[in-house]
């Protein structure tokens, strides 16, 4: 869809993303290539990696990183040629370093402290007496668990 | 004229939400009955007249009334007529429009079925529901009226975004809308209980049937919108983490964290003030995503307006509903003391488990998707957040809900022993890892993906089939497959929701780790192999139609010498909108799809083919209206029908007045 608009945008013909007389005779090589355009960005789209995008300059990227390749690159040169040129803004998977670091731990951390205060929670659920009828002391609470365990 | 009485209806509305906002809530508070009453004729009202204002839209959609503005830029004389009529929400007046009819659909059906509410509550929530309304009514009114005219009249209008001229997209809007909407039910319902100060096993009753029919549309309309993407992309993508799908996506989580946690409420009266923080983030995400799509602030296809007017006037909406509902939140959210007491194992804490994993994803997904935004403003860097970040930050919190959910879902309340819950699960674990080993083991060469989805995937399912099964309790199986039939309807739906989730975790494991993918020169009449399959491009010819041009493909799929298909896939553009779309041919499979594409004529003669074999692609989607399914099986559960009013009098609740 995003490919789509571009080419609203822009005027296009229609066409689809990795054309056949791109594709490299080894199928190994081939193989990284998609692998490394899945994750460099289409400059002109939305939120669209090169390899899906049909706009020229996600086919000229498609082509660079195909010629970094047959030059000999690894796949990590390859990308470190395509970023220097074009900036951090390619890489659909953003680096975890500087301010970037924020992006990759909040997930963690949040997770780490929900599960911190689920743990005081529930401890506390656990300790506070039954309400009203029916409520066990603590002594009848362990022998129950106890009792329960066997 | 009648376009005019459209406008003036809508302007009713407004003037009759103003009077139900404030009404109710003084006679809640002082207990005056006949000011209470006013809530139940105001919400119905206030349905008709937006009713009224939708129906005058639409007639001028169909009607091709090209003096509204709207119409003009937004349909065309030759456009068939079911995208006249879902051209009527296929833009951003219009789509607001929609949003307040299914938003006053709601309030209206809380005065219908909401006898059994006790009178100060149904007030509050009525008054909450109508003060979103108010707010909508204004953004609407102020600043994206749908009823403007145009001076002078064209002869034809623009015609509709091609892409959203398809079934599949036609209702998409409408169900993502009656859940983003259906979530301001739960959020009313929290702000009463805040505003009445009390919380009980009642509460959680009532809150619950709305998250579920708010969460299963969203279900519906997510996987709708998935689908979609899936057929009429080209390539057979489904989900691209793009900023508008993360939009639906946060709420969906956040509701399926709250209506596990409204079961904690209404059973065991604990996670309370946890349950209500979740129905005002529910909400507050669902506005978020109006955000997000109507301002354009993280443009991208869906964002029919770049106007920062409206974007501000939303964040504003945002603000108002958002801070003052944690105000209220922080004010009152002590005197919800819960009741309830639980062990380190029981089901309560597999429910917070869940509400954790789930919330906590939801924040992920959250982050990632506005983390461009403040890298930007906050760093001066930019930056892109895309498919690859988020599946390697979101994924592992759905395969640690996939792993937890069987064994969660046989955990009793209270108190519980994990090897007694494990008991019946062993041998569905030594199954489903078998299952996998044996998959791994065909698959020579290739990543782990397939067979920790048909892992997962299994355990999943298989779990909610023992934990169906445990339902009957003990006896022959004859009995026990008697009393199977008889289980309450919330069972099956618990069991069915939770297959479905496993059966779309299999299957989204299974496309990404099992498809083929061919790109070619195919030359008429010339076969070539694919995956087994021997495809032939017959021929490609022109075809009109009703307003577009196409190039169909004619193409031929063989097993062996056997032809299995014949497949038109079409390369379309429409004039009028200027604009391309390719129209993939699938054929549609239970194991797997064929999925074929016709690109560009080539130099030298021969079509730009590519094929795609799917494998259980159907599955993805089938998962996700199984999991609709259990929720819808879940509302009607009789529970919710018969007496669910009768609020126990508990001794132990304060209000906080």
């Amino acid at each position: 869809m995003r490919r789509l608009l571009l080419l609203l945008a822009f005027l296009a013909s229609p066409a689809f993303a990795v054309q056949p007389d791109e594709i490299l005779d080894d199928p190994a090589l081939e193989a990284r290539a998609r692998d490394i355009s899945a994750g460099l960005r289409c400059l002109v789209c939305r939120n669209e990696s090169i390899d899906e995008s049909n706009a020229d300059l996600a086919r000229d990227l498609r082509l660079l990183v195909r010629e970094r390749l047959t030059a000999g690159d690894s796949d990590a040169e390859a990308v470190v040629f395509i970023v220097e040129r074009y900036g951090e803004y390619v890489l659909l998977k953003p680096t975890a370093s500087g301010s970037n670091l924020i992006l990759w731990i909040a997930g963690p951390l949040m997770l780490v402290l929900a599960l911190a205060g689920a743990g005081v929670y529930v401890a506390r659920r656990r300790r506070s007496p039954e309400p009203a009828e029916g409520g066990l002391s603590e002594a009848e609470e362990a022998r129950l668990a106890e009792i329960l365990k066997e | 004229m009648i376009v005019e009485l459209g406008h003036f209806a809508l302007i009713l509305a407004f003037v009759v939400a103003i009077v139900q906002m404030v009404v109710p809530l003084i006679g809640a508070q002082r207990r005056w009955a006949s000011w209470m009453n006013v809530a139940e004729p105001a919400a119905t009202l206030q349905f008709v007249f937006v009713a009224a204002a939708f129906a005058s839209l639409t007639y001028a959609f169909v009607s091709s009334d090209f003096s509204l503005r709207l119409v003009t830029l937004n349909s065309h004389t030759a456009k068939p007529l079911l995208y006249k009529f879902s051209g009527v929400w296929g833009n951003h007046e219009g789509s607001m429009l929609l949003w307040v009819l299914i938003l006053t659909l709601f309030g209206a059906s809380a005065a219908w079925f909401g006898g059994n509410l006790p009178p100060g509550l149904r007030a509050r929530v009525l008054s909450v529901q109508a003060a979103i309304g108010v707010a909508f009514y204004a953004f609407i009114l102020f600043t994206s009226n749908p009823f403007q005219r145009l001076e002078v009249p064209p002869f034809d209008g623009q015609d509709l975004n091609p892409l959203l001229q398809d079934p599949g997209l036609a209702f998409h809007p409408p169900f993502l809308y009656l859940g983003y909407v259906g979530l301001s039910m739960s959020f009313s319902f929290a702000v009463a209980a805040l505003i009445e100060g009390r919380v009980d096993a009642a509460w959680g009753r009532w809150v619950r049937p709305w998250t579920l029919a708010a969460w299963l549309f969203l279900t519906v309309g997510i996987a709708l919108g998935s689908w979609w993407a899936y057929y009429e992309l080209g390539w057979g993508g489904f989900w691209f983490w793009d900023p508008v799908e993360n939009a639906s996506f946060m709420p969906w989580l956040i509701a399926a964290a709250l209506l596990h946690s409204a079961i904690v409420v209404e059973k065991r009266e604990a996670l309370k003030a946890w349950t209500i923080l979740l129905a005002i983030l529910a909400f507050g995400f669902s506005l978020i995503g109006t955000f997000i799509v109507r301002s354009g602030v993280l443009t991208s296809v869906h964002a029919f307006a770049n106007d920062p007017e409206r974007g501000v006037f939303i964040l504003m909406i945002l603000a108002v509903f958002m801070g003052g509902a944690l105000t209220l939140f922080a004010a009152r959210a002590g005197a919800m003391e819960a009741k309830g007491v639980f062990a380190t194992v029981s089901r309560e804490t597999g429910i917070l488990a869940n509400n954790i994993l789930l919330a906590v994803a939801a924040f992920v997904v959250f982050v990632g998707t506005v983390w461009p935004l403040v890298a930007e403003m906050a760093f001066d860097r930019k930056l892109s957040v895309g498919a690859p970040y988020f599946n390697a930050a979101f994924s592992p919190f759905m395969v640690a809900i996939a792993v937890l959910m069987p064994i969660g879902a046989l955990l009793p309340w209270k108190r519980a022993s994990l090897a007694r819950a494990m008991r019946p699960l062993w041998g569905v674990l030594a199954l489903s890892l078998a299952s996998g080993a044996l998959v791994w083991a065909m698959q020579t060469g290739r990543s782990a993906l397939g067979p920790v989805g048909v892992i997962l995937g299994l355990w999943v399912v298989l779990g909610a089939a023992v934990d169906l099964w445990s339902r009957t309790g003990r006896g022959s199986p004859g009995a026990r497959l008697a009393r199977l039939t008889r289980l309450p309807r919330a069972d099956w739906g618990k069991s069915t929701a939770h297959a479905g989730l496993g059966i779309t975790v299999f299957a989204i494991a299974a496309i990404l780790a099992w498809q083929v993918e061919d790109i070619r020169v195919a030359r008429q009449g010339e076969r070539f192999e694919v995956a087994g399959l021997g495809i032939e491009l017959r021929e490609v010819r022109e075809v009109q139609g009703p307003n577009y041009r196409s190039s169909m493909a004619e193409i031929a799929v063989f097993r062996g010498e056997r032809q299995i298909a014949v497949l038109f896939p079409e390369k379309r553009s429409y004039p009028v909108a200027r604009m391309p779309t390719t129209e993939a041919a699938i054929r549609n499979g239970v194991l797997s799809d064929i999925y074929l594409v016709i690109g560009d004529p080539q130099e030298g003669g021969g079509w730009a083919v590519r094929t795609y074999i799917k494998p259980f692609a159907n599955w993805i989607w089938g998962g996700a209206i199984i999991m609709a399914l259990g929720g819808l099986l879940s509302l009607s559960d009789r529970r919710y029908r018969v007496a669910a009013g009768a609020r126990h009098t508990s001794p132990g609740a304060v209000p906080a007045e």
